[in-house]
């Protein structure tokens, strides 16, 4: 469950980033983030994430108070999350496999349950034959989809994508955000921000749409060029 | 931390040191540098001190005794003498004794050989146990009935005791700023690696791992590198202190100074090589990796 209130963000310099945002995402949803380049999509993202801290307001992310988490327990926030970047981020000297149980490692998992989880997840994104594959043997689309993988492989209750169809085709992205809505109905929250929205109107998803760093609508529809489509 | 993370962390920080290996010769190789140069500094230290307790030892005061005291009176003295505080130990020299000495100093005057003993003082030759009490303890001989004049070369004792002094200090600076250039170069090491691996750490930290557990690696591969270059270090020194021992030993003049055997400090000199070079590698990667989990 993802609650904000009244978040506002003001960089040092004085840039306001996020002008009093209030939203609520309940455990299971599906939510799009849209918005124009520039709307503060991103910085939401940041917020959730704890990499940024709000200048003021309220931040609870799947039962931790992120606004004012401390160090200790930032990482086992972080725990109940799974990120997904536009850019993959894949370590690029490791396997598949191996990019998948470094993040398994990373939280304590011991080889038994990370030889356990690691076949079934990359069954779930149909990469069972790559494990022992580097990521640039692959494809734009099966690296995205190693990185939905990697996202779901510490079982988070939420899965956070920022701009994840960025650098694949249309036919990839479809496919892409077709695993997403697929991992969703397996009951994990997903939280996709883009500006594509062709993508998103095909979905029929709750859409909220970040403009100037400020929530302007939120409804269960399409997106057209900042207007919502019911 | 899980058991069973010990040996992934080693492999990573062995694999760590290979990514850069060139890097990674260059930090043992200033290490070890820097670990010979301090092993050697301490090391003439080490016989530099002593020498000066040899010397120290060698560096007696003369107490005379009451000329009317006979020789009986003069050797029941030594009792009190002894229970002076700082006086090691003191020695009856009779006046027959002092006479033949200072002969034995001039065989070639004539006049010298002839003398009476009367002419010389009852005496003891006192060594101290801390040369810098040396003028208190001068004061207090002199107290003892019996004793007439205390003879204590001061400036020899002051003089030794600031070449110890100076020895020390230079030595202690030394270490410092040595230990401070090879952390500074372990450091930047270490940064490298941390600098390539910045991916790996921002994916680590957003899937939720502990600082913790993505310091172990670069403090593996610091204990790694310090390790490595303490044991090379320790057989250069080794190497290097019998070259010079033998050296001084076969030199006609320099063979008076006796060299302390090895064999007496190879398990320190291996203790604080080891601990040197553990503390530079671990303190290197903990100020490497320190900017990385800021966030």
């Amino acid at each position: 469950m993802i609650r904000l209130k009244d978040v506002e963000l003001e960089y040092e310099n004085g840039t306001e980033a996020i002008r009093g945002i209030s939203l609520n995402i309940e455990d299971g949803e599906f939510v799009f983030l849209v918005g124009p380049s520039g709307s503060g999509k991103s910085t939401i993202i940041k917020l959730l994430t704890g990499e940024l801290i709000p200048s003021s307001g309220r931040i609870m992310v799947n039962g931790f108070a992120v606004s004012s988490i401390t160090s200790k327990k930032l990482p086992m926030m972080r725990r109940t999350l799974g990120v997904i970047f536009q850019d993959f981020r894949l370590i690029e000297k490791k396997t598949v496999y191996d990019n998948l149980s470094f993040v398994m490692r990373a939280v304590g998992a011991t080889p038994k349950e990370i030889r356990k989880r690691i076949p079934y997840v990359l069954e779930l994104v149909g990469l069972q034959d790559k494990a022992q594959s580097h990521p640039n043997e692959l494809s734009g689309g099966e690296q995205q989809r190693v990185a939905i993988a990697r996202a779901l492989v510490n079982n988070p209750t939420t899965i956070i994508a920022d701009e994840p169809t960025g650098n694949l085709d249309p036919d990839r992205s479809l496919e892409l955000m077709a695993l997403l809505v697929k991992i969703n109905e397996l009951g994990t929250t997903v939280v996709v921000v883009t500006h594509e929205k062709e993508l998103v109107n095909r979905f029929g998803k709750r859409v909220v749409t970040i403009d100037e760093g400020k929530a302007i609508s939120d409804q269960v529809g399409g997106y057209v060029g900042g207007r919502i489509h019911a | 931390m899980h058991e069973h993370n010990f040996g992934y962390f080693f492999h990573e920080g062995l694999s760590n040191m290979f990514s850069h290996g060139f890097m990674s010769f260059a930090a043992i190789g200033i290490t070890v540098a820097c670990l010979l140069i301090m092993g050697t500094f301490s090391l003439v230290a080490v016989n530099a001190n002593a020498l000066l307790e040899e010397l120290e030892s060698e560096n007696e005061i003369l107490a005379y005794v009451d000329d009317s005291f006979t020789e009986a009176q003069a050797q029941a003295l030594q009792t009190t003498l002894e229970k002076t505080p700082n006086v090691a130990s003191a020695t009856y020299i009779s006046k027959e004794e002092a006479t033949k000495a200072f002969q034995d100093q001039y065989p070639n005057e004539q006049m010298f050989q002839n003398l009476n003993p009367d002419i010389f003082r009852d005496r003891y030759a006192i060594h101290l146990t801390d040369l810098r009490q040396t003028a208190q303890t001068k004061a207090a001989l002199e107290q003892i009935p019996g004793i007439v004049k205390v003879n204590a070369y001061e400036e020899i004792s002051n003089g030794f005791i600031t070449v110890r002094n100076v020895a020390t200090v230079v030595c202690i600076t030394l270490i410092l700023i040595l230990f401070i250039v090879s952390v500074f170069i372990v450091s930047n090491t270490i940064k490298l690696t941390t600098f390539d691996r910045r991916e790996e750490i921002a994916i680590m930290r957003m899937v939720g791992a502990t600082n913790s557990f993505i310091r172990w690696p670069f403090v593996y591969e610091g204990f790694m590198l310090g390790l490595l270059a303490a044991v090379i270090a320790f057989f250069l020194q080794w190497g290097l202190y019998e070259a010079v021992a033998r050296g001084v030993a076969s030199n006609d003049t320099l063979q008076l100074i006796r060299v302390v055997d090895f064999r007496q400090l190879w398990s320190q000199v291996a203790a604080v090589f080891a601990g040197a070079g553990i503390l530079v590698g671990i303190g290197g990667s903990l100020s490497a990796i320190h900017r990385f989990l800021q966030i």
